[in-house]
């Protein structure tokens, strides 16, 4: 059928019953809260109609046609300039590779360093002098002792123990700087608001970038003398020649690195001046997707969600002690009804890694079985891809706790065939952090 | 050579078609990390899906774009997928089949008309 070129591309190339060739998509890099994910093997990979928010990635059009409702952040005309491909993504114009390409952006990162634009996320202040205290309300986390000038990985639960989302807090002296995913930032904002006093400011003035990579370090001891000091998950607030930046040493790849918020209007100019540096290379969400897969870290929508307990996805180390049952600060969080007999008595189903066998990646959806002709899924993927790193698919999935032993032998449905896959340890690449 | 509406395209080679997909295609795909090709020997209609081809990020249907015989497929696609990113319209290649009828090729896009599509 022949595609009238009047009619913008993503309505064109996804008639319903399209199951041709599919461009550059957000489909699968955009989560939604809800749980519309868990459909059967390809069916929730390419078969899906239409989104709202869907694309397919095709250049040489107009942006302005193509997205008209979408968000720009500030490095939006630089990725144009570097040649990325912009996808939409959680309401933002993204860059989902380079002229790189994914696969080599990656290996780029892990060798390297990688600079990523990650401005979507929100970034917010909870002021006062009890926001530490308020905010362990609704996050099962020691926030009150976290120490001042340190950063800690946390969730918003719900009710009924789900997961609402997942953050980093920082703890700056007189307040908490947390950031939170790009898909729930409004509803994190609302869900704050309507249950803490203290004042929830969003920072809506300052881009957000990540330098990630064992030369991440040296690059931006450049620009930034004292990040060569700091540890894995230390924050602090640095003058430089591109104003004041909130710097934290961390990230989402299993690498050592920073992440770097700077003003809107300083943020072209610091990004130049680290892409400048012959170790750095901008990186776009499609290896962010697989450095992340690798390291065993959850993405929200797909690893995690409300559907999801902490103890289920492996995150209880992200529930200290002093929140557990006999701990001081005990429960006191959405779900801990749940949560805590959970800890203490585990759960009935685990998130693990699994490594299939063979090239063929096994994607979200994939459901899972115990044995080649078993009738019932006995789980099934969250996420999957090919891993360029390991080279080799890797996927993370939930599974009965009884089969979430390494070297359990299980089955996934690829497109109607059973194909071999093995419950395998978390990451899949050793972190590489600067403990 | 001749293109479809799903960015293949089909070279002469005596009398059977070679047939891979476009340049474009595979630009637009991303690097390619799995191919599952049909079996040598299998009959196709028109817009069987014969190939699946997997992307880092995203798993595609090749379609059978005439009716015909799958006469070969190109194995090395098993250990270096990435063939398809570096030489779509060479190496890369997907498989060879004899089609029902010949004719219905000249029916298929020519290059400028391709071109003109994906512009």
């Amino acid at each position: 059928m022949p595609v009238p070129k009047e009619q913008p591309p993503w309505q064109t190339l996804r008639p319903k019953d399209h199951r041709g060739i599919e461009l550059w998509r957000e489909a699968d890099l955009a989560r939604r809260r809800d749980n519309d994910l868990r459909q059967t093997d390809r069916e929730g990979i390419i078969g899906r109609g239409p989104r709202p928010n869907d694309d397919a990635g095709m250049p040489g059009k107009p942006h302005e046609a193509r997205m008209p409702e979408l968000k720009r952040t500030a490095l939006y005309e630089l990725h144009q300039e570097l040649g990325a491909k912009m996808v939409p993504f959680a309401g933002y114009e993204m860059p989902v590779q380079y002229p790189l390409g994914v696969m080599k952006e990656h290996l780029h990162t892990r060798a390297a360093a990688g600079l990523f634009d990650v401005s979507h996320m929100g970034q917010v202040i909870l002021g006062g002098t009890d926001a530490a205290a308020q905010l362990e309300t609704l996050v099962p986390a020691n926030i009150v002792g976290l120490g001042e000038g340190r950063q800690r990985y946390g969730l918003f639960t719900n009710d009924e123990g789900g997961i609402l989302d997942d953050l980093m807090i920082a703890n700056r002296g007189d307040h908490l700087f947390l950031v939170v995913n790009a898909a729930c930032k409004d509803a994190d904002v609302a869900h704050m608001r309507a249950n803490l006093s203290c004042p929830v400011e969003v920072v809506d003035d300052r881009a957000l970038l990540a330098l990630q990579g064992p030369a991440a370090e040296a690059v931006l001891a450049d620009i930034v003398p004292e990040a060569s000091a700091m540890r894995f998950m230390d924050v602090i607030i640095a003058d430089s020649a591109f104003g004041d930046l909130w710097i934290s040493r961390s990230g989402y790849t299993g690498e050592d690195g920073f992440e770097i918020s700077v003003t809107n209007k300083q943020a072209v100019a610091l990004a130049r001046a680290l892409l400048a540096h012959d170790d750095v290379e901008p990186i776009g969400l499609g290896a962010r997707d697989s450095l992340r897969l690798e390291a065993g870290l959850c993405l929200y929508g797909n690893d995690i969600d409300t559907g999801t307990s902490p103890v289920e996805a492996g995150l209880s180390w992200s529930i200290q002690k002093v929140r557990r049952t006999g701990g001081d600060r005990s429960g006191g969080f959405p779900g801990a009804e749940r949560t805590l007999p959970e800890l203490e008595n585990g759960a009935s189903r685990h998130r693990v890694g699994l490594a299939p066998e063979g090239r063929a990646p096994m994607r979200d959806g994939t459901q899972l079985f115990d044995g080649e002709t078993a009738a019932e899924p006995i789980g099934h993927v969250t996420s999957g891809a090919f891993g360029p790193t390991v080279e080799r698919p890797v996927s993370m999935g939930y599974v009965p706790t009884a089969m979430s032993e390494a070297g359990t032998r299980l089955f996934g449905e690829v497109r109607g065939k059973r194909m071999p896959v093995t419950v395998a340890d978390l990451p899949f690449t050793p972190a590489n952090f600067k403990r | 050579m001749k293109f479809t509406e799903e960015h293949e395209w089909l070279r002469a080679d005596g009398d059977v078609f070679i047939v891979g997909i476009t340049e474009y295609a595979a630009e637009q795909l991303g690097d390619v990390v799995f191919v599952e090709l049909p079996e040598e020997g299998s009959d196709v209609k028109k817009d069987d899906e014969i190939v699946v081809i997997e992307s880092v990020k995203v798993a595609s249907d090749i379609k059978a774009p005439l009716d015909g015989t799958i006469i070969a497929v190109n194995d090395k696609l098993g250990d270096a997928p990435a063939l398809v990113n570096e030489d779509p319209l060479g190496e890369g290649w997907f498989f060879k089949m004899r089609i029902d009828d010949a004719s219905a090729v000249e029916a298929l896009m020519d290059e400028a008309a391709y071109k003109a599509m994906i512009s």
